[in-house]
């Protein structure tokens, strides 16, 4: 681990430098706001010279996710950006990427989904790509969204799991902040990731055939060998964060948390919420309420087992979405923590907010309230609703 | 790369198959003569790219393939586009690790190149980079059952354009593909016919010598689609060009070349009797549609030979 000087950026930018020192070999995008800044940070870097990589500048979100697929299967280290619309118009290709093993690093700035349009934060678009096969991370703050840029593409480019990754920031909030981050050198960065090696690159030397037809009875094999490839992610995912933590110095895990030991009331979040109810409940603890906080880092594959260990300690749960599943049981989160609380045989109260959507601010004292909330889910044994759209007006 | 640049006569054609047989592809399929023809006139290491469609489904079918090239399908839509990062991961990766460089050739069906796949291939075309797209085009979406597409021609009878007692057949007429790929100012776009096998092959070898995007269209008669007889494929693909219904020429650099001369040319009818798609067209009461489909093969013929004649660059 060498020290090295402190780097004030916004998160885009944390992310482009990131990609940068990955040295990839394809990059393939699309502006939308708002991640467009890491596609122009990344076209600087290879107009400049200081990335020695192909920058396809695409028609659309649809071919930056099929370049990609065709680049990675080629061998390439590949990555791309985007969000929202951009995302749903990738959908299609989503699925092809994971399902024909081609590992890509993408940064997702989530934001909202079209109608009515908003350009803010959002994790809509994410979870419409929940179900896609990738693997999803999200970052708390711009330090994560860096530092998970590397342990993305190590976990993706490994025999084990040959799957694409995505790391999601907070649309705005964390991609558009400025905060201060501590970068690995790039000689580390080197050492973390080294040129992919890949067993099967497109080869005229060894023809294969890609993405072939595979009728009724094969095609539940090839997903099977595909569910089987996401299965092995946590093993490479806790090698990676182990081998990050020696060059960096910093701990990753499934979750971020903050007094979870010996709370009675537990928070779920995903993205930059971590920090603002983490900071609550540094309040709270104060007041000697025993209150918990979990970010979520890996939302898919979701660490069941993981989650389990924490729960099962618990009294109450207020799982806090930022997406809501139309026509379901309430926000995605919410709906496989309830999953995970059933079949583990959790008996404790669970409630669902849903909160921030199309941006809308979410404060101090509004994470206060909800941490409130849930000790008195703990103490009345219960709460009244299930499912709350939190500060919505009527 | 292989010592023969151009091929002069039959027998120079190579045995050796890269598209093997045994394949799915109806009896007397065009677009699988085509795909033959194509692997067969490769100059060295080519990767395949192809977009949903017959040839795809009827050659991929695990475990089994007729490819002894890599070949990569990915959708319908895209086919150009991931070319474009194949092309780009590989010019890169022999940059950087040495890597040694193939050809990438895209393929697919008029359904994939001129409908849904069209902005794909405009944006890669508009960035340039070192590829050769192929479209079999056999009028219609065949894979699904003869559907109307951007290339069916007008008044032909499809299932989705039905030779009704209203509307006989498509109301509208053919895209202009190869007026579309040059309106990028690529290097090299030319048609194409299965029926001269020589031209169409010195076309594909041609265009692999030349850096940049570059577009061939080769019109590939469809048994079930056009519904005519397994053993009049080569015949049809023959009288389309002899009748005019399908100039073969090329545009090098915007100049525009009629490769396959027709002097004196057949009456369309004889092309258009062969096939039920076009049944109706023959009947008095839709002789006006008859004509409108002549007036546009005509004032498309005269078109290409006052281009061809001028020398000016389009």
């Amino acid at each position: 681990m060498t020290q090295v000087e402190r780097l004030a950026f916004m998160g885009d930018e944390a992310v482009a430098y990131a990609v940068k020192q990955c040295n990839v070999d394809v990059i393939a995008a699309y502006p939308i706001t708002p991640q467009t800044i890491i596609v122009e940070r990344l076209s600087e870097y290879v107009a400049n010279g200081e990335l020695d990589a192909a920058f396809i500048p695409v028609e659309s979100e649809h071919s930056a996710i099929s370049a990609c697929v065709g680049a990675s299967l080629a061998g390439a280290r590949v990555y791309t950006s985007t969000c929202s619309q951009g995302l749903a118009l990738m959908h299609e290709i989503l699925h092809a990427a994971s399902s024909m093993r081609a590992p890509i690093g993408m940064t997702i700035a989530n934001r909202s989904l079209n109608a009515p349009l908003n350009i803010h934060c959002e994790h809509s678009d994410v979870m419409n790509a929940r179900d896609t096969g990738w693997v999803h991370l999200f970052a708390n703050n711009v330090q994560q969204a860096y530092d998970l840029t590397f342990i993305s593409f190590k976990v993706a480019e490994d025999p084990r799991v040959l799957l694409p990754v995505s790391v999601n920031i907070d649309a705005f909030v964390l991609s558009h902040s400025v905060e201060p981050i501590t970068p690995i050198t790039d000689e580390d960065a080197a050492k973390y990731l080294p040129p992919r090696e890949y067993e099967y690159p497109i080869n005229p030397d060894r023809p294969i055939t890609y993405g072939t037809m595979a009728l009724p009875d094969t095609y539940m094999e090839f997903k099977m060998q595909f569910k089987e490839a996401l299965d092995r992610v946590p093993e490479v995912f806790e090698e990676a964060v182990k081998e990050y933590e020696k060059i960096s110095g910093r701990r990753y895990w499934y979750y971020d948390s903050y007094e979870i030991e010996d709370a009675d009331a537990l928070v779920i979040v995903l993205g930059s919420t971590y920090g603002t109810v983490k900071t609550a409940a540094k309040k709270l603890r104060a007041e000697g309420l025993k209150v918990g906080v979990m970010g979520l880092t890996m939302f898919r594959p979701l660490p069941e087992k993981e989650l389990v260990k924490v729960l099962r300690n618990m009294k109450a749960v207020v799982v806090m979405d930022r997406a809501y599943s139309y026509g379901g049981l309430g926000g995605p989160l919410y709906t496989d923590i309830i999953g995970v609380l059933y079949r583990n045989g959790i008996r404790i109260p669970a409630k669902n907010i849903v909160y921030g959507l199309g941006g809308r601010d979410f404060k101090l004292d509004e994470a206060e309230a909800i941490l409130r909330m849930a000790e008195k889910g703990v103490r009345e044994g219960g709460f009244e609703t299930h499912v709350d759209w939190w500060g919505v007006r009527r | 790369m292989s010592e023969l640049k151009y091929f002069k006569t039959v027998k120079e054609i190579p045995r050796e198959d890269r598209f093997a047989k045994g394949h799915r592809l109806c009896a007397g399929c065009g677009a699988a003569i085509a795909m033959k023809l194509a692997m067969k006139a490769v100059r060295g290491p080519t990767v395949v790219v192809n977009a949903t469609g017959c040839v795809e489904v009827a050659t991929t079918c695990y475990p089994y393939s007729a490819w002894a090239v890599p070949y990569i399908h990915v959708a319908f839509e895209n086919t150009a586009a991931v070319a474009s990062g194949i092309i780009e991961a590989n010019r890169i990766l022999n940059k950087k690790r040495g890597w040694k460089l193939y050809d990438v050739i895209a393929i697919g069906g008029d359904g994939g190149t001129f409908d849904i796949g069209l902005q794909a291939l405009s944006g890669a075309l508009e960035r340039g980079h070192n590829l050769l797209y192929i479209c079999y085009d056999n009028e219609a979406y065949m894979n699904t059952g003869i559907q109307r597409s951007g290339a069916t021609p007008l008044g032909a009878a499809t299932t989705t354009s039905p030779a009704g007692t209203i509307i006989p057949g498509k109301p509208q007429r053919k895209k202009d593909l190869i007026g579309i790929a040059v309106a990028h100012r690529i290097p090299y776009a030319a048609t194409a016919s299965i029926a001269y096998p020589i031209d169409y092959m010195n076309k594909i070898r041609k265009a692999l010598e030349i850096e940049g995007p570059k577009v061939i269209h080769v019109l590939t008669p469809c048994v079930p689609g056009w519904r005519y007889s397994p053993s009049d494929t080569i015949k049809l693909a023959r009288l389309a060009v002899e009748t005019r219904y399908f100039p073969v020429y090329e545009v090098e650099n915007g100049r525009v070349k009629i490769t396959i001369k027709v002097d004196r040319p057949k009456p369309v009818e004889e092309f258009l009797k062969l096939q039920r798609r076009f049944a109706h067209l023959l009947k008095p009461e839709n002789a006006h549609i008859l004509e409108a489909l002549k007036r546009g093969l005509e004032e498309n013929w005269e078109r290409l030979v006052k281009l061809e004649e001028s020398g000016v660059i389009i």
